[in-house]
Formats: C-alpha cells, sequence, structure tokens
C-alpha cells in the first residue's frame, strides 16, 4: 500500500508542472497585449509601456514561465483586476464555503443514492426501481440554475421554511478558524450557529446533489446487478446465507470500488455545478467568485482559481485511487 | 453514417428499447415545434405588448406572457431552434475533433498517443463549467464561442472511445486483410475502421447534445452565451428571475422546455446503446 502512495504521488509534481504550464499558456492567449487587457481599454500606450517592464512582459516567453514559477511558489499569485487584492487571499476566503457546500452535496448523494441503487437492484422491476430509475433520468435531464431558483423561492420566500440565500443570518458573525461555519460552530460550542449554518446549508446543498445523486444511484444499480448474476452470489444463496449478507457482503463489496470511482468522477461535475448554485444563493464561494470575475475579464483571479480547481480535483483523485486500492487489492500491484 | 443510424432505429431491438423509442418521440416534438414555431404561435418572439406585460396563461398566449408582453410560447419555441443547433453544433464539434484526435493517437502510438491520452485526461477531470467559462473569456461572448468552448470541454470522451476503438480495430481480421492487399491509409481508416468504431462515438454524441444544451443554457443564465432580447432558454430564465411571485410562468416553461429536450437526447442515447453496445449498461 505505501509503495502504491509513493508511486501515485511520485506523478503528482509532474501534473503541477504541465498544469502552470497550462495556466500560463492560458494568459498568453489572450487575445491582444496582456498588459493592454489588464490596465483596460483607457491605458495610455506609456502606462502600458510601465506596466510591460514593471512585471516583466517583455522578458522571453521562457525566462517569463520561471519567473512565473518562482512567483506561484512564494505565494505571490498576482493582483486580482477587480479589486486590486492578492489573489491568494481572495481565495483562500473563499475555498472553505465551496468546500463545505460540496462535501455537503456529495455527503446527500451517497447517504441517497448509495441506498436507493442497491434497493432498486434487489427488487428490480418493481415499482421502486422504476422511481429510482425515473429519477436519476430526470436528475441528470433538469438544469441546476432553474431547480434551484424554484425551491430558493419555494422554501425561501413562499413557505418560508429555510433561508433563501447567504451562509449565515444577517448581522451575525461566526469568527473564522477554519472557515468552515459548520466546523466552527463546533469548536467554538456555538449550537444556535450551527443551526443557522446548517439551514442556510440545506437548500444549496441539496440542490447540487441532484446530478451526483442521479449518477451514483444509477451506477450502484448497474454494478450490483452485474454482481448479483455471478457465480459466487448463486453459491453464497445455494448455501443459505441470508440474503442480506448476500446483498450487502458479497454483492455491495464487490461493486463497491466501481461505485467509489463513479463517486471520484462527480467532484468535477460537483464543482461545475458549483458555480450556478452560489450564484443563485449568494453563497459567498470560489464559484460565485469565478463568474463574477469571468464577466470582470480578471485573469489573474481566474487563473488562480484554475490552479486551486485543479488542485482540488487532484487530491480527490488521489484519495478515490487510494480508497479504490483499498476496497480492490487487485489495483495495487496492476 | 446517417442511414447506419436509420437502419438501426428501424431495429426490432431499438423499438423494443422503450427508452429509445421515447427518446425520438420527444426529440421529434422538440424539432416540429422549433420548425412550426411560427405557426403554432403566430406572435414573433420580439413583439412586444406593453399593455400586458407578465399576463398569465390565456387562450392567446397558452405559456402567457413575459416582462414585455411578448408570446412566452413562441420564445420557448424559437428558443429550441437555438438550443438543438446550439446542442447538436457542440456535439459534432467534439466527435469530429475528438475523434480525428482519437484516432490518429491510436493509429501512430509512441509519444503522440502519450500527449494526446495526457492532455484529454487533464481536461477530463476538470469541471467542465469551469473550462467553458475560462474559454468564453479567450473567446468572447455569445453563442458561437459558447458551443466551442462547451465541445471543447466534451471532446475527451470522444478521444479516449475513438483511440481505443482504433487500438482493437487494428488487430482485426477484416483490417489486417485490408492492409495486405494494400489498401492505403485514409482509405482503410474511412471504410474499414471508421465504421467498427462508430456506434459507441455516436452514442456518447448523443449524450453530448443534452449535456451541451445544459451547459449553454447555464452559460448564458450566467450572461455569457446568449444576450437579450434571443429568445434563448437560459437567458428566458434569468429573464424570468425578477418576476417570480408575480409571473412564474416566464421562467417555468424554459426550464421545462431544457429538461424535456436533455432528456429526448438522453433517453435516444440510452436506446442506441441498448441495440449497438448491449453490455454496456445493465
Amino acid at each position: 500500500m505505501i509503495r502504491y502512495l509513493l508511486r501515485r504521488l511520485a506523478l503528482l509534481p509532474l501534473t503541477l508542472l504541465v498544469l502552470s504550464l497550462a495556466t500560463f499558456v492560458l494568459l498568453r492567449l489572450i487575445p491582444g497585449d496582456p498588459a493592454q487587457v489588464m490596465l483596460g481599454e483607457h491605458a495610455t500606450a506609456a502606462q502600458v509601456a510601465q506596466f510591460r517592464a514593471s512585471h516583466g512582459l517583455d522578458a522571453p516567453l521562457p525566462i517569463q514561465y520561471v519567473r512565473y514559477l518562482a512567483d506561484l511558489a512564494r505565494g505571490d499569485w498576482g493582483r486580482a483586476i477587480v479589486t486590486d487584492r492578492p489573489v491568494l487571499a481572495e481565495i483562500g476566503q473563499r475555498l472553505p464555503a465551496t468546500v463545505e457546500l460540496a462535501a455537503a452535496a456529495m455527503l446527500i448523494a451517497c447517504a441517497l443514492g448509495i441506498p436507493a441503487g442497491v434497493l432498486a437492484a434487489r427488487r428490480r422491476h418493481s415499482g421502486a426501481d422504476r422511481l429510482a430509475s425515473a429519477v436519476s433520468l430526470v436528475g441528470v435531464a433538469v438544469p441546476l440554475f432553474w431547480i434551484g431558483l424554484l425551491l430558493s423561492y419555494l422554501f425561501g420566500y413562499a413557505l418560508g421554511w429555510l433561508p433563501p440565500s447567504g451562509r449565515l443570518a444577517v448581522g451575525s458573525d461566526l469568527g473564522r478558524i477554519t472557515g468552515l461555519h459548520l466546523a466552527d460552530a463546533i469548536l467554538i460550542g456555538n449550537s444556535a450557529a450551527f443551526a443557522d449554518a446548517l439551514r442556510h446549508l440545506a437548500l444549496p446543498a441539496f440542490v447540487l446533489s441532484t446530478a451526483p445523486l442521479a449518477v451514483i444511484t444509477r451506477m450502484t444499480r448497474a454494478t450490483l446487478l452485474e454482481m448479483l448474476a455471478q457465480d459466487h452470489v448463486r453459491t453464497a444463496r445455494a448455501k443459505g446465507l441470508p440474503e442480506r449478507v448476500v446483498l450487502l457482503g458479497h454483492g455491495l463489496r464487490n461493486a463497491a470500488p466501481a461505485v467509489a470511482t463513479a463517486i471520484g468522477l462527480q467532484w468535477g461535475g460537483l464543482l461545475s455545478g458549483a458555480i450556478l448554485v452560489e450564484t443563485i444563493f449568494a453563497w459567498p464561494g470560489m464559484g460565485q467568485l469565478v463568474a463574477e470575475r469571468v464577466l470582470g475579464r480578471d485573469y489573474p483571479a481566474v487563473q488562480g482559481i484554475v490552479l486551486v480547481t485543479a488542485g482540488m480535483i487532484m487530491a480527490v483523485n488521489l484519495v478515490t485511487d487510494l480508497i479504490c486500492a483499498t476496497l480492490d487489492p487487485r489495483i495495487r500491484y496492476a | 453514417m446517417l442511414s447506419d443510424l436509420g437502419l438501426t432505429l428501424r431495429r426490432p431491438r431499438f423499438r423494443r428499447s422503450r427508452r429509445g423509442v421515447a427518446g425520438v418521440v420527444i426529440i421529434l416534438c422538440v424539432f416540429l415545434g422549433a420548425l412550426g414555431a411560427d405557426a403554432l404561435a403566430p406572435d414573433g418572439p420580439y413583439t412586444p405588448h406593453l399593455l400586458e406585460r407578465r399576463h398569465g396563461l390565456s387562450l392567446r398566449h397558452p405559456f402567457g406572457q413575459d416582462e414585455l408582453g411578448r408570446d412566452n410560447l413562441n420564445r420557448v419555441l424559437h428558443g429550441a431552434r437555438l438550443s438543438l443547433g446550439v446542442g447538436v453544433g457542440a456535439a459534432a464539434l467534439a466527435l469530429i475533433a475528438g475523434a480525428s484526435l482519437g484516432m490518429a493517437a491510436g493509429m501512430v502510438g509512441g509519444w503522440l498517443d502519450s500527449l494526446i491520452v495526457g492532455l484529454a485526461d487533464m481536461v477530463l477531470a476538470f469541471p467542465t463549467l469551469l473550462l467553458a467559462l475560462v474559454l468564453m473569456m479567450l473567446l468572447g461572448r455569445g453563442l458561437v464561442s459558447a458551443t466551442v468552448a462547451v465541445s471543447f470541454a466534451a471532446m475527451p470522451a470522444f478521444v479516449r472511445l475513438a483511440r481505443i476503438g482504433v487500438i482493437r480495430a487494428r488487430q482485426q481480421e477484416h483490417v489486417l486483410a485490408a492492409r495486405a492487399v494494400g489498401v492505403p491509409p485514409g482509405r482503410l481508416i474511412l471504410r474499414h475502421i471508421l465504421p467498427d468504431i462508430l456506434p459507441p462515438l455516436i452514442v456518447q454524441a448523443m449524450l453530448c447534445i443534452g449535456t451541451a444544451i445544459l451547459e449553454v443554457a447555464g452559460l448564458s443564465f450566467l450572461g455569457l452565451a446568449a444576450q437579450p432580447p434571443a429568445p434563448e432558454w437560459g437567458a428566458m430564465i434569468t429573464q424570468g428571475r425578477g418576476a417570480v411571485f408575480a409571473a412564474p410562468h416566464i421562467l417555468l416553461f424554459p426550464g421545462l422546455a431544457i429538461m424535456l429536450a436533455v432528456l429526448g437526447f438522453n433517453l435516444l442515447g440510452d436506446g442506441l446503446r441498448d441495440v449497438l453496445d448491449p453490455r454496456a449498461d445493465l
């Protein structure tokens, strides 16, 4: 297991290097002169020339890339054009909100999707199976931003059960330990704030969970059906093992690596969806930030968000692979 | 190619696939609605009736009227033209570019293969909407750039399918035989390999149309793809946002239309997979 982990970790620096090259090229792909774009249409020729010199834009490209790498490593990710604040600080402030939202959505999707898939596979062609299939078909077809708007008006305004936007009640402040409100509320022992944060989280997390929920349900059902058709399951049934043991111990146990892989693949979609969900629910995370900054053509900020997102995806992939290797020893020796 | 698809749809296996048939019926309805937009709803998509703003459902306006009193049904139907065009365009682009790259990787092998596969894996892991947003920043706003951006994000799946297909097909007897009698490489690919690897690519293309419709609507919702007053479904939802209480119908119907169209293409994709590749999904 350790050797597998080391082998996987050895690839990380290479991936990071390719990624930084991609974001570097990205900024050079902007149509026109980057200096002109950064300064805006109204900059004079002298200002542009000065900006080029002060930002090293007049150096040869390979040298610019090396400098860019050094800056990244030192934590100097440039200044956001829209706010003139350091990019890294802006992202750091927004990151916990997105992590909290995405993790909550994934938790909902797994907690509902895996049991639903097991139930559907166990009672194939039953009403429950049909319902699960219908829900997973609609779940991937429904536009997130549309269902989000409808639910936020229904529960937030019409019924008034849940707050329609934001992370905490207006005027309340939790302070900041981890930036994850639920964790912070527990750490300072404030149960009212915990309940408040949970109520704010419920609706956006549920909306964001629809697509992964659909995929996880479908994947669990399909893999489990495949496993239950195998000989060792027939043997287990024949020797009189209780159905629960057959289903969970022989079926789900063997389906687990495939389901874990499917879950790991959902994080990219979850972060895509977060861009829309955060915009609708005024959730102050990275998704909302990137939607704003793309509109404002804030290249340094977008570049930073791309890097952080890619880092998150890489970390998730690594964890997924490790989980799969734990669940299925064959992977470790492949 | 298209006649192959036509034959597939007529096969008994496909007609027994209820999902596939439902998909075809839904897509036909959307197509007919798009074609007959002006016959079904005689009021133009841009004709304002300023005295009838946000009016609800009526006989003359079955889907009600929007912020400027424009006929919502007509706008939704015209939106079908835009969304179908965008979806099919993005899928076609991703299919052609992705399959070409994948086939090149599979045929040539070596460092080119590693390069293409590595890039495709990187794009595949990335959140598609974020990738599309970044590309929109480079390409500028508008439906055409949105289509290109979304198709780029959709390419890796085609690359992988085409590459695996080519690597398998190269070993097959009929391909080896064609090569042995001296069929030139271009013809070998087009006549002997492509037909072999096409089925999974077509299934993927159908699923891609649905995803592309959803993503472009999302980009329009964020204000990047279609610009007002274009009757694009995502943009219409943005417009209806301000009047959810007073006139929920403005935003209700475009959303239902997106869902229906995406559902149609996903069902068709499922149905085709049942026929073409029965083992892929239980």
